[in-house]
């Protein structure tokens, strides 16, 4: 590396010329390589390349740190710092492939991210069920009461005037022909986007999330009141348990999982806030994904089935058996991280 | 596209290999991260034009065949294409394994994870989730009562107060970090592709201009790369006005050829700080 004393015409004057003809063709070797993986995939890469990468990587590494120490080429430098950060991400940072996470998604990430939500969800689950014994009792005892809680425009009528047999014409008579799948799909992207609202909301110390809830909570009180003081009590609770049971827990695990975010937030325990609104934001939104799939399913179940099935005893046969598949899918199946003793 | 912007040192994060080189990772700023949203909201609306006109061309298309149902399909097929849209657009495009949006990319940015480890789908999930609230949930809420006509002024003030409060987050830490980021454990980092700049100095050519010793004492690193910048972009003013300076400082003569000059200047300043550099001694800038 000493510099010569009389500099012939060919000889290099700096490091960074000496350098760049050393090992120029390494670097853009692997800046080709790493183009392709970026623009097509690993998978379009020949065999010598791909025992290559690894080799070229490391050198390239090194060439930066050489260069950082030996060179003052600005150029040079940040050139390698980028490409050095390109390939690391080709490397390290490279994504598992969709099947390997969707899978791992349903065989331990939801069922797991759930259970470890167990506490929370049933919080949520006494708070709505709570709320809606209140507004049934308010409700009971002075029916103007539902008026505050339900806005008009969403009752559609449903309101404690209504006669008898309207509201039995609306837990069993079939909406407009051929309109079953869109009103499907509207509650089911409705209620996902409260769904995503619930977790979100949760980072401002969850107090949205458990207002939301409470609200929910108040609503099918209200509703429930309205149709049981006309003697509709267990026709009802088949036309809300047929969907229900899995649309209501999927809320619940939506706002369990915002309220795991407030209470990261506000309460970090041991680690440091950063860490601990991490770790619970990433459960929370592995348990948000899944309320989203639950809800998709109720809508199913609320837009298609509950139009086409009207007994009530079918009604609830259907819900109960949705709420064990998913009592049994998220506390009772055994995962890989139960076995581990967790 | 944003390549050729600076390196901005307060920009700059420690990001160590496991082969124990810190590779100095360079933040998104503010303003590449709003413009790459913004470049992905005109998209989401084209894309949602889109969908709307080709559904509608279906629509009429099939009705006029005679289908019956088929207004039902396509009415189920707007409202999930409009879902996807709005919570997958950005989350489906960075699980993906360029880790960016189509707006990103063409920013050159991309998301990663902030201890290096691999970006997992629930960090994606959860960090564009947070959107709904940062941006989503302000801005239909307001545009739901203004369509209304009920929208009044305290309820617009609440409704910008909050928004601004999470648009302008990235503002108050120094990572940049969006509430998504936060919750999600990820950075978003320049991802430039630029291709290795030509050397500027070349082989030891006897015919360059020598300089003498205390020409070459003048000036540091900083000033050796500053000069390498204006060589690079050939800005014929910078050029003369830096050519003059140098002249001025050092006493030397002027020969009419400021860049050929510069260059002489720099491949000269650039040997002798190396062999300084060789020695242990690394003269940061004219100060030092």
């Amino acid at each position: 590396m000493n510099a010569p004393l009389t500099p012939t015409s060919d000889a290099p004057l700096v490091n960074a010329t000496r350098f760049r003809r050393a090992h120029e063709g390494d670097w853009e070797r692997l800046e080709a390589i790493v183009t392709r993986i970026e623009k097509r995939s690993i998978r379009s890469l020949s065999d010598d390349d791909l025992l290559a990468l690894p080799a070229l990587y490391r050198t390239s590494l090194s060439s930066l740190s050489v260069a950082r120490d030996t060179s003052l080429d600005r150029a040079l430098i940040t050139y390698l710092e980028r490409l050095c950060t390109r390939a690391y991400f080709q490397i390290y940072g490279v994504q598992t492939p969709v099947w390997r996470q969707l899978t791992g998604f349903f065989a331990t990430g939801w069922p797991n991210a759930v259970r470890s939500l167990w506490r929370e969800t049933l919080f949520c689950v006494v708070l709505t069920f709570g709320a809606a014994l209140l507004a049934y009792l308010l409700i009971g005892g002075d029916p103007s009461w539902f008026y505050s809680v339900i806005p008009e425009g969403m009752a559609e009528g449903r309101d404690p005037s209504a006669s008898a047999e309207f509201l039995r014409s609306t837990l069993y008579d079939k909406p407009k022909e051929g309109w079953l799948g869109v009103f499907a799909t509207f509650l089911f992207t409705h209620n996902s986007q409260i769904a995503i609202f619930a977790f979100a909301l949760g980072f401002a110390f969850a107090v949205p999330t458990v207002l939301l809830m409470l609200y929910n909570g108040l609503m099918l009180g209200a509703l429930f009141e309205v149709f049981a003081s006309k003697g509709l009590g267990p026709n009802v609770i088949g036309w809300l348990m047929i969907h229900g049971t899995t649309e209501i827990f999927s809320i619940c695990i939506a706002g369990a999982a915002g309220i795991r975010l407030g209470l990261a937030v506000a309460f970090p325990g041991q680690d440091s806030r950063m860490d601990s609104v991490v770790a619970a934001g990433r459960t929370a939104a592995t348990a948000m994904a899944g309320a989203v799939i639950m809800l998709a399913v109720a809508g199913l179940l609320e837009g298609v089935g509950r139009q086409t099935i009207t007994n009530d005893t079918l009604r609830m046969l259907i819900g109960s058996a949705a709420l064990i598949g998913w009592l049994a899918y998220f506390y009772a199946l055994p995962t890989r991280r139960s076995a581990l003793g967790e | 596209m944003a390549s050729s912007a600076p390196v901005i040192d307060s920009l700059r994060r420690t990001f160590i290999t496991p082969e124990g080189v810190d590779l100095k990772l360079e933040l998104g700023s503010a303003a590449s991260r709003a413009s790459a949203f913004l470049i992905d909201m005109i998209l989401i609306v084209v894309a949602l034009v889109a969908l709307t006109l080709a559904l509608l061309y279906l629509f009429y298309a099939a009705s006029g065949a005679g289908a019956s149902g088929s207004s039902e399909a396509i009415a189920v097929l707007w409202l999930i294409g409009f879902f996807i849209l709005r919570n997958g657009w950005f989350s489906l495009f960075e699980m993906g394994s360029r880790g960016a949006t189509p707006g990103k990319r063409l920013i050159g940015l991309r998301v990663i994870a902030r201890d290096g480890a691999r970006l997992t789908g629930a960090a994606v999930i959860g960090r564009n989730a947070m959107r709904e609230i940062e941006i989503f949930l302000p801005m239909s809420f307001l545009g739901a009562q203004a369509a209304a006509g009920v929208a009044d002024s305290f309820l617009i003030i609440f409704a910008l107060l909050w928004s601004g409060i999470f648009l302008f987050f990235p503002l108050f830490n120094r990572d940049r970090l969006r509430v998504g980021d936060l919750v999600a454990g990820t950075w978003v980092v320049r991802n430039d592709k630029e291709g290795l700049l030509a050397d500027l100095v070349g082989s030891a050519d006897p015919a360059r201009r020598t300089f003498p010793r205390a020409a070459l004492e003048l000036y540091g690193v900083y000033e050796l790369q500053t000069l390498e910048d204006v060589l690079r972009k050939e800005n014929p003013d910078a050029v003369a006005t830096v050519a003059q300076t140098i002249r001025t400082k050092a006493e030397l003569a002027d020969d009419g050829d400021d860049y050929g000059f510069l260059a002489d200047y720099y491949a000269a300043l650039c040997a002798h700080l190396e062999r300084g550099l060789m020695v242990g001694r690394r003269r940061d800038n004219k100060f030092s």
